[in-house]
C-alpha cells in the first residue's frame, strides 16, 4: 500500500507539470496584460512596471524563472494586488474556503447518505417520491437563487442568522454559506445513494444474509450499505477538491474572504501568478483528495488491493 | 427422530409476480411435502417455478412477488410469521444455500466474520465461542487451514471453496431442513461431484433433510429419495425416485428422461483434407506490469498444442474452466494473438491481419455460449443475420438478402416471419438458433461452437445437437466443438481433445476416450460426468 501511494504521488510529478505548463502558456494566450486596464498609466510606468515583473523577457524564460520560483514554493507576487504576494493571499482566503467546503461536504455525505438509504428502503413509496422530489429540486436550483433566499429569510424576516460578512469566523456567519453550498451536494448524494443501495439490497449476498435470518439491522448496515457505499467514496473525491477551493458564487453573495473568487477575478485581470497560483492549489487538492480515495476504497473493499 | 415424520408441507402454494406486462402466476397452486432426514429433489426446466417455491417459502420472494397457500413447519405457517419469528426459523431450522457461490457471500467480509454472525445470532454465543464454531465447521466442510481461511475474503477463494463456505454457514445451527438451489450448477464437473458428496455426508454425520432444487438428473439419480416434476409452476409427477427413473407415468417426465443426447458421430474418410491447422500455438497473457509497476506476471492461457480439422470432421475440445480451449478457438480463429503455425486449407494465416483475416472470414464463423448477450437487443433478427452479408456479399440488394434470411432461418428450424422481431422476443434455443443462423447464412467452412448448449435446458439442448449435426451434413461442415458436457461432446464429436491448464492432456477418438480414457484427469472427468453410483443410499 505504501509503495502504491509513493508511486502515485511520484506519477503526480509529470501530472503537475503538464497542468502547470498549459495553464501558463493558455493565459498568456489571451490578449492584454496585468497592467492594461489600469485608467491613466502612462506608457513608461507601465514599461517600467512590465520591466520590474520580467514580463518582457521572452515567454519561456518567464516559464523557466516561474518554474524555478515555484519549485521553491514561491508563487510570485500578485500583479493586482501588489501588497500581497500570491503565497500570503492563500494564506489567509484558504482556511475560509477549506472551512466552508468542508463543512459542507461532511453535510452533504451524512444527509445525502440517509435520504438516499431511506429512498431505497421504500422504493416507490412516499418515502423515496420525497426524496427523490428534494433531490430534483436540489440539484436544479442554482446556488444564485438559494443564497439570496436563505439571506432573505433567515437574514431579513427571521433575523436568525447574519446577512453576510465573515466575521472573523463566527458559527452562524458559517450556516448561510455551508448550507447553500451543500444543497446541491446533497441532492447529489441522494440520489447516487438510493440508486447504489436499490442495487446493493438486490445482490445475492443480501439474499443470503437474509436466509439465514440475520436481523435487518444487519442486513441493511453491515452488509447492503457497506457495499452501497463505494460510489459515494469515488465521487467524494473530485467533489472534495471543488468544495475546499471555494465558490465564487458563495462567496460573493456572502461576502466571505475565501479563494474561490480569486480563479475567475484573476483572469478577468490577467494576474498571471494569481491565476497560475489557483490551478496549482486546485491540481493538488484534485489529485491528493483522488488519491486518497483510492486508498479508502481499498479500505472498505478488500478486493481492491494495491500492491 | 421418526424418520416419517412430515416436518415441512407446502399446501396449495401460489406464487404471482406484479409485472409491467400485468399478473405473472409462476407457481400454481402445488403440494409438496418433506420428511425428517430424507432428501427430496424438485425437479424442472427454467421457469418451471421450482425455485420460487423455495424462495416462496423462506419469505424471499422479490418485493414484486406475493405467495398465498399454507407452508407448514412443525404446525406453523411460514407464510403468515412476523419477521421477528421468521427469522427464528430461516437460518436456523431451515437454511438454503444457492446456485452463485461467486455472488452469494458479501465480498466485502472476511470469511470468519460471515461464519460467526448467523453463529452469534441465533445462539447468542460469545466471540470467541462463536469462533471455535466457526473453525469447527470450515474443519467439518473441508477447508483446507481453516485458521487461515477464517481472515480470507471470499474473492480469495475457489468457486467450489466458496460453496464449502455456504453449506458451513446453512449448517451453523444444526437446521432440519437444508434447502439447496441449484448447488452445483456453476461449478466445474469435478468440483460439483465432490460438492455433492460433501452433501451426502454431512447429511449421514448431521441428519437434516435437503430440498435439491436442479435441473438436472443426474443429481437426483445419485441423491434423491423423492422427486417432484415440475412444469409451468405445476407439479406433473411425484414419487420414489426409483420408480420415476424405472417407470415415468407422464409425458414430460419421460421427455426430460430422453433428453440426453445421444446418437454418435462417424469420423471423416481418413483422405479427407485438413481445413484448419495449428502448430504448436501458443496464447500467453500478461498480468499487472507496466509503468513503475515492475515485471508482468505472464500466464500461458494455451500451451503448445497442435490440431488438425479435416472436412466434416468435429473435434471437440473438452476442460473445465480457464482450460484455455475458448482461448485455443480464438486463436485459431485469429482473433487473438498467438505463436505458433495456424494454416487454413493451404494458406499459412500465422500472421495475418485484420485486414488480410477479413475475406476469410466468412468461411471461419463462430457461435457463443451466451445467446442473451450474443445478439445486438437494437437491431431486428433480420438485420442480425445479414449483417455478415454486408460485408461479405456487398453486391446483394436488399431483396436478395431478405431472400437469404428466409433461407437461413428456415434452415435452423425457425418461422422466417421472426426476421422482422428483436431478439428478446425469442426464447433461450430460439436465439441459439439465430445465432446459428448468423453464421450459416455465409455458408461457412468451418464454424467454431463455443460451448453452445450450455446455457441452454437439456431438452433443448438436444435440438441444438440434432440441428448442428443435420446443418454439418447437408453442408460439410467442420465443427470446432468447445464443452464442458461430456454428454453432448460425445453425441456431436468423432474426435476428442482433453485440456488442462493449457494443455492437452489426451486426444483420441470419440469412442476410444469414452470407454478407455488413459490421463487419470480425463478419468476423474468421466467419473464426475457419467458414473450414476448413489453417494447415499438411504434406507
Amino acid at each position: 500500500m505504501l509503495r502504491y501511494v509513493f508511486r502515485r504521488l511520484l506519477t503526480a510529478i509529470p501530472t503537475l507539470l503538464v497542468i502547470v505548463t498549459m495553464a501558463f502558456f493558455l493565459i498568456r494566450v489571451a490578449p492584454g496584460g496585468p497592467f492594461n486596464q489600469e485608467r491613466g498609466l502612462s506608457p513608461e510606468i507601465k514599461a517600467n512596471l512590465e520591466a520590474q515583473f520580467g514580463l518582457n523577457d521572452p515567454l519561456w524564460l518567464q516559464y523557466v524563472h516561474y518554474l524555478g520560483n515555484l519549485l521553491r514554493g514561491n508563487f510570485g507576487p500578485s500583479y493586482n494586488m501588489p501588497d500581497f504576494t500570491v503565497g500570503e493571499l492563500f494564506a489567509r482566503g484558504l482556511p475560509v474556503s477549506i472551512q466552508i467546503g468542508a463543512s459542507a461536504l461532511i453535510l452533504a455525505l451524512l444527509l445525502g447518505c440517509l435520504l438516499g438509504t431511506i429512498a431505497a428502503l421504500n422504493q416507490n413509496k412516499l418515502a423515496d417520491y420525497s426524496v427523490i422530489a428534494l433531490a430534483t429540486a436540489g440539484s436544479t436550483i442554482p446556488t444564485f437563487v438559494i443564497a439570496p433566499v436563505i439571506q432573505l429569510l433567515f437574514g431579513l424576516t427571521w433575523k436568525l442568522l447574519p446577512i453576510g460578512g465573515w466575521g472573523d469566523g463566527a458559527l452562524l456567519n458559517k450556516i448561510g454559506p455551508v448550507l447553500t453550498l451543500a444543497l446541491p451536494q446533497i441532492a447529489i448524494v441522494a440520489r447516487l445513494m438510493r440508486g447504489s443501495m436499490i442495487e446493493s439490497l438486490r445482490s445475492h449476498h443480501i439474499r443470503t444474509a437474509r436466509a439465514l435470518g440475520l436481523s435487518d439491522w444487519s442486513v441493511v448496515v453491515k452488509h447492503a450499505l457497506r457495499g452501497a457505499i463505494l460510489p459515494i467514496v469515488s465521487f467524494t473525491g473530485p467533489a472534495a477538491a471543488a468544495l475546499l477551493t471555494g465558490s465564487i458564487i458563495v462567496e460573493t453573495i456572502f461576502s466571505i474572504p475565501g479563494i474561490g473568487r480569486y480563479f475567475v477575478e484573476a483572469a478577468l485581470n490577467r494576474d498571471y501568478t494569481l491565476v497560475m497560483g489557483t490551478v496549482v492549489v486546485i491540481a493538488l487538492f484534485t489529485i491528493v483528495f483522488n488519491l486518497i480515495v483510492d486508498v479508502m476504497y481499498a479500505f472498505v473493499d478488500p478486493r481492491v488491493r494495491y500492491d | 427422530m421418526d424418520a416419517s415424520e412430515t416436518i415441512l408441507s407446502v399446501k396449495d402454494l401460489r406464487v404471482r409476480f406484479r409485472t409491467l406486462d400485468g399478473v405473472v402466476e409462476a407457481v400454481k397452486g402445488i403440494n409438496i411435502h418433506v420428511n425428517a432426514g430424507e432428501t427430496v429433489a424438485v425437479v424442472g426446466e427454467s421457469g418451471s417455478g421450482k425455485s420460487q417455491t423455495m424462495m416462496a417459502a423462506m419469505s424471499l420472494l422479490a418485493s414484486n412477488g406475493e405467495a398465498t397457500g399454507v407452508v407448514d413447519y412443525r404446525g406453523r405457517n411460514l407464510l403468515t410469521l412476523s419477521k421477528s419469528e421468521l427469522n427464528q426459523v430461516r437460518g436456523r431450522r431451515i437454511s438454503m444455500i444457492f446456485q452463485e457461490p461467486m455472488t452469494s457471500l458479501d465480498p466485502l467480509y472476511s470469511i470468519g466474520n460471515q461464519l460467526i454472525e448467523p453463529i452469534r445470532r441465533h445462539r447468542g454465543l460469545g466471540a470467541a465461542q462463536a469462533r471455535e464454531e466457526a473453525l469447527k465447521l470450515l474443519r467439518l466442510v473441508y477447508i483446507p487451514d481453516p485458521e487461515r481461511r477464517m481472515k480470507s475474503y471470499p474473492h480469495e477463494l475457489s468457486g467450489g471453496q466458496r460453496q464449502r463456505v455456504m453449506i458451513a454457514m446453512a449448517l451453523a445451527n444444526d437446521p432440519d431442513i437444508l434447502i439447496a438451489d441449484e448447488p452445483t450448477t456453476a461449478l466445474d464437473l469435478t468440483i460439483q461431484a465432490q460438492i455433492l458428496m460433501l452433501l451426502a455426508e454431512l447429511q449421514r454425520k448431521l441428519g437434516m433433510a435437503i430440498v435439491f432444487i436442479t435441473h438436472d438428473l443426474g443429481i437426483v439419480r445419485r441423491l434423491a429419495d423423492r422427486v417432484y416434476v415440475m412444469r409451468y409452476g405445476e407439479v406433473v409427477e411425484e414419487g420414489e425416485a426409483e420408480a420415476i427413473f424405472v417407470n415415468p407415468q407422464h409425458a414430460y417426465t419421460k421427455m426430460l428422461l430422453a433428453a440426453e443426447p445421444t446418437g454418435i458421430k462417424a469420423p471423416p474418410p481418413p483422405n479427407a483434407p485438413v481445413l484448419l491447422e495449428g502448430r504448436n500455438v501458443e496464447v500467453t497473457f500478461k498480468i499487472g506490469g507496466g509503468f513503475l509497476a515492475g515485471e508482468p506476471l505472464i500466464l500461458r492461457a494455451v500451451d503448445h498444442i497442435s490440431i488438425r480439422l479435416k472436412r466434416n470432421q468435429t473435434i471437440g475440445i473438452v476442460g473445465e474452466s480457464g482450460s484455455g480451449k475458448s482461448t485455443l478457438g480464438r486463436a485459431l480463429l485469429r482473433l487473438l494473438p498467438s505463436d505458433g503455425l495456424i494454416r487454413f486449407g493451404d494458406r499459412d494465416i500465422s500472421a495475418a491481419d485484420r485486414q488480410a483475416m477479413r475475406p476469410l472470414r466468412r468461411e471461419l464463423q463462430l457461435v457463443f455460449q451466451d445467446p442473451f448477450g450474443s445478439l445486438s437487443p437494437r437491431m431486428t433478427v433480420g438485420q442480425v443475420i445479414t449483417e455478415g452479408l454486408l460485408v461479405h456479399e456487398p453486391i446483394l440488394s436488399g431483396r436478395q438478402r431478405d431472400l437469404r434470411a428466409v433461407e437461413a432461418l428456415r434452415e435452423v428450424g425457425l418461422d422466417p416471419n421472426a426476421r422482422n422481431r428483436y431478439p428478446h422476443e425469442f426464447s433461450g434455443g430460439q436465439r441459439q438458433r439465430i445465432a446459428i443462423a448468423r453464421a450459416m447464412i455465409l455458408k461457412p467452412k468451418v464454424v467454431v461452437l463455443d460451448e453452445p448448449t450450455s446455457a441452454l435446458d437439456r431438452s433443448v439442448q438436444k435440438q441444438i445437437v440434432e440441428l448442428l449435426r443435420k446443418l454439418q451434413a447437408d453442408h460439410e461442415l467442420s465443427y470446432l466443438f468447445i464443452s464442458h458436457d461430456l454428454a453432448v461432446v460425445r453425441a456431436m464429436a468423432d474426435y476428442i481433445i482433453v485440456m488442462k491448464q493449457g494443455k492437452i492432456v489426451e486426444e483420441g477418438p470419440t469412442e476410444a476416450i469414452f470407454s478407455n480414457p488413459q490421463a487419470t484427469y480425463t478419468q476423474t472427468l468421466m467419473a464426475a460426468a457419467i458414473d450414476v453410483t448413489r453417494f447415499r443410499l438411504s434406507a
